[in-house]
């Protein structure tokens, strides 16, 4: 029974590459303001499924609902004007923008791409601004990406994501070989970003921030869900406990 | 809002327009060697070319090896045209730009969705393509090619060769006007973006596809309208001339080495280059020429892959750094 | 125009003896292109190369050009591991491949035609050897000596190239590194050294395929041109990574192109392969065979 509230809802969604079936029958609803935690062993489709949803990737069967519309056939760029937005697992930043170019790109194709009132061209430069400062980015807003260190440029990764201002973002590993304060810092962007509006889908291996951080809690293992529910529940689930602890 | 930005493009092209006329007037009335007409179209058409290839290659960051099927085509377009009826060249040069932004429109289609490697290989395909329905087309002369008589005088231009070059500056005025008009747009942040990384621009909501499309319709439109005058220009015109490999190597070595990340890099890699070829062949053969071409292509690519401008930046940055 | 049986079975035979051809061409273009991501488009240039230097030995000291194809491959091999190490320092170390790697090499494909026009000039090579002239005969259909040799030899060197990769060490390791480069750089094996070895390789059946190919026809620098599209569109054709898919892409192609030729005449020849590798690029890039 779907619950009718559900912003983003994934029915039967699959994809295979050639032999390798990469997701298989995921079902998956999303709601409004909730932390979603989204966790699986290496392989078992995360990514894959992150970019089903988002367009980068042409999901082969099932159907992808967002706040009532139909995403299957839409290409990425038109997904995140919808208001869905990710972030990579491997920073992808525009190396020859300075941070605030970087983030005005968003800013001008998603933002005001949408119908409505549109953003002048200073109030563009004042929302970069804005957002650099949020992840404390913004003495650095006129460099370029490759004088980052590793966390400034998950934040970077997160202020561009979040500058096509999204109802829904995916947080693809977004802490990834940091430290466990830097870890702690990108987490508490996360919860402001949440605080402020946001549905946030979190894609980690860390447990112990997913534990921390997901209000619901997703597992998948070789392509398929085999738990949904809250953390403490799912991380009880037998099967998730096989695919942790080897089989 | 959208005054600001219009009004500073539409001063850059006016100042420019108001550059180019006067240069037009000075080289008109100061010079009298006919042959400076002659070499300096040459080295426009290049500005030109450069100048276009740019748009796709530099800004966006797709590389076109098939020069010809856009560049010969605006040239076999103005033969057809000279064949059918009597029509002026600028009219010419529209038509062609229509019919290469046509097929720039549609190769770009066909082969957008591809990774760049496979664009650039449609490229190469799709000039020998045009080459090969050229040369059996017996109406524009096919692999004999087509002589075509050059007037002595153009109505108003006087000299028919500097009627032709005269052409070909406001061309060129138009061509850089209109990079320096994409680089400071949101459609050239676009096209950065587009360059930088594809995939994170269609994630930021770029729309990758209609972006790219649009490069290779203007670089394409561009490059025929550089092409139409030609054969008034050479006054006989065949494929295996026209659809050289010295015009894709050319339009590829000047951008890269003067520099893809400005509308000033192709003019100054097309002045320069172009230049030292006309002044070369007088000298060397041609063959030498343009194995220099592609030596310092190479060369270019290795060591200084931002071009001239990008070794002007950084002595400027490790300057200002001391 | 009427079709003649005659004709048709004759324009199929030499097309597939011209796939044939087809593949040793194409072979070294699967191995960098396919296995490698290296897009070397100036992959023709080698070849020209490889046929001017069998002209030159053949003309001077009368020797078989399949004999100097095979004898030069080594050192095309040490070529191409130069040529690698250059792209390597440049371009694929820098992490920047794809645009600025793509320029080098069609500088390198102009460089190399214009120095063998300086050389050589611009007109028409041949070499001489005792089977190019003869055919074998079986009924209607005819067997030019010249292509019938070069199509063997060039499937023997692509049989002997694909056991290599299956068999040996360093054969292995190229498929490994072909599949997944990750993998084997957390696996603290140098890849780059495994892809030097490869890309030497695919340069040194460049020399072979030269020799074949001024065997099949006379040859004029300018040549190499058609062939950039043909070996793209068979190695696209093919899989980009499958012998077997390149062979099959390879007799197509020649087929395709023998049937084109004589019954619209040979000025159609080159826009063939083109086309077919503007239509499979727009279906279907996978290619025949599939990855």
């Amino acid at each position: 029974m779907r619950a009718p509230a559900a912003l983003l809802s994934a029915d039967g969604v699959s994809k295979h590459f050639g032999g390798f079936v990469a997701l298989e029958g995921i079902d998956l609803d999303i709601l409004p303001g909730e932390r979603l935690g989204l966790i699986g062993p290496n392989g078992s489709g995360k990514s894959t499924l992150v970019n089903c949803l988002c367009g980068t990737l042409r999901h082969d069967s099932g159907m992808i609902t967002f706040a009532g519309r139909k995403l299957d056939g839409l290409p990425a760029h038109q997904r995140t004007r919808l208001g869905l937005a990710r972030s990579f697992q491997l920073p992808k930043p525009f190396r020859s923008l300075s941070l605030a170019d970087n983030l005005r790109v968003p800013l001008l194709y998603a933002v005001n791409a949408r119908p409505g009132a549109r953003l002048s061209r200073a109030a563009v430069a004042a929302r970069a601004a804005e957002l650099l400062a949020d992840v404390g980015l913004a003495d650095k807003r006129h460099r370029l990406p490759r004088e980052l260190t590793q966390v400034e440029m998950r934040k970077l990764e997160l202020a561009r994501a979040v500058a096509s201002a999204p109802r829904l973002l995916f947080a693809d590993e977004a802490m990834a070989g940091l430290s466990p304060s830097e870890v702690e810092e990108i987490l508490a962007v996360l919860f402001r970003l949440n605080a402020g509006g946001i549905t946030i889908v979190l894609i980690e291996h860390i447990m112990r921030a997913v534990m921390n951080f997901s209000t619901r809690l997703v597992v998948l293992v070789a392509g398929r869900k085999i738990a949904d529910g809250a953390p403490e529940e799912a991380m009880r689930n037998p099967e998730v406990e096989r695919a942790y602890l080897g089989e | 809002m959208i005054g600001d930005a219009a009004f500073r493009a539409g001063r850059f092209w006016a100042v420019s327009f108001v550059v180019a006329v006067l240069l037009l007037l000075l080289t008109r009335a100061a010079i009298q060697n006919e042959y400076f007409f002659f070499a300096a179209y040459v080295v426009l058409q290049y500005v030109v070319l450069a100048t276009a290839w740019n748009i796709l290659g530099g800004y966006t960051g797709y590389i076109n090896f098939g020069i010809g099927a856009f560049f010969a085509v605006g040239a076999y377009c103005s033969v057809v045209l000279h064949k059918l009826a009597s029509v002026p060249v600028p009219v010419m040069m529209l038509a062609a730009g229509i019919a290469s932004g046509i097929i720039g429109l549609g190769m770009g289609y066909l082969t957008l969705r591809l990774r760049g490697v496979f664009f650039a290989i449609a490229t190469l395909a799709m000039a020998i393509v045009a080459q090969t329905l050229i040369v059996n087309w017996d109406f524009v002369g096919g692999s004999r090619g087509i002589y075509i008589i050059r007037p002595q005088h153009a109505p108003f231009f006087g000299d028919y060769v500097e009627y032709l070059y005269s052409l070909m500056l406001l061309l060129s005025w138009i061509a850089i006007a209109t990079a320096r008009t994409i680089e400071r747009s949101r459609l050239g942040l676009g096209f950065n973006a587009i360059r930088d990384d594809e995939a994170a621009a269609e994630a930021a909501g770029v729309p990758t596809l209609r972006l790219k499309l649009i490069a290779t319709t203007l670089s394409g439109a561009l490059m025929g309208m550089a092409g139409a005058p030609l054969p008034y220009y050479v006054t006989y015109l065949d494929p295996a001339s026209s659809f050289s490999l010295s015009y894709a190597v050319n339009s590829v070595a000047m951008p890269v080495i003067g520099g893809m990340t400005s509308w000033i890099g192709p003019v100054i890699g097309a002045v320069l280059l172009g230049t030292i070829q006309q002044v070369a062949t007088v000298t060397i053969s041609s063959a030498l020429n343009l194995l220099i071409v592609g030596l310092l292509l190479i060369g270019f690519v290795i060591v200084a892959p931002n071009g001239i401008i990008g070794l002007i930046q950084s002595r400027r940055r490790a300057r200002g750094a001391r | 125009m009427e079709i003649s049986l005659n004709l048709l079975v004759n324009a199929v035979v030499s097309g597939l003896l011209l796939g044939g051809f087809y593949a040793a061409v194409t072979v070294g273009v699967t191995i960098s292109f396919g296995m490698l991501d290296i897009v070397n488009i100036a992959h023709p240039a080698f070849i020209m190369a490889g046929s001017f230097v069998a002209y030159a030995l053949n003309s001077a000291w009368g020797l078989d050009p399949i004999l100097v194809g095979v004898g030069a491959a080594p050192v095309f091999f040490v070529i191409g591991l130069l040529v690698y190490q250059i792209y390597f320092y440049a371009f694929e170390r820098r992490g920047e491949e794809s645009m600025q790697g793509l320029a080098f090499f069609f500088g390198l494909l102009f460089v190399g035609e214009v120095s063998l026009i300086l050389v050589f000039g611009v007109d028409y090579r041949f070499v001489e050897a005792p089977y190019i002239g003869p055919s074998l005969h079986f009924g209607f259909v005819e067997l030019p000596l010249r292509m019938l040799i070069p199509c063997a030899v060039a499937l023997i060197m692509v049989a002997v190239l694909q056991l290599y990769l299956g068999r040996s060490f360093i054969g292995r390791a190229i498929l490994a590194v072909s599949q997944d480069r990750l993998a084997l750089q957390l696996m603290a094996a140098n890849p780059a050294r495994v892809k030097c070895i490869a890309f030497g390789l695919s340069i040194a059946t460049a020399a072979v395929a030269g020799a074949l190919l001024i065997i099949i026809q006379p040859v004029e620098p300018s040549i190499g041109r058609d062939y950039i599209g043909r070996i793209f569109a068979i190695c696209v054709l093919g899989g980009m990574t499958s012998f077997p898919g390149m062979v099959a892409g390879a007799m197509l192609i020649g087929v395709a192109e023998s049937i084109t030729a004589t019954f619209y005449g040979p000025s159609w020849a080159p826009a063939v392969a083109f086309g077919f590798l503007l239509l499979t690029l727009a279906i279907r890039p996978a290619g025949l065979l599939g990855r």
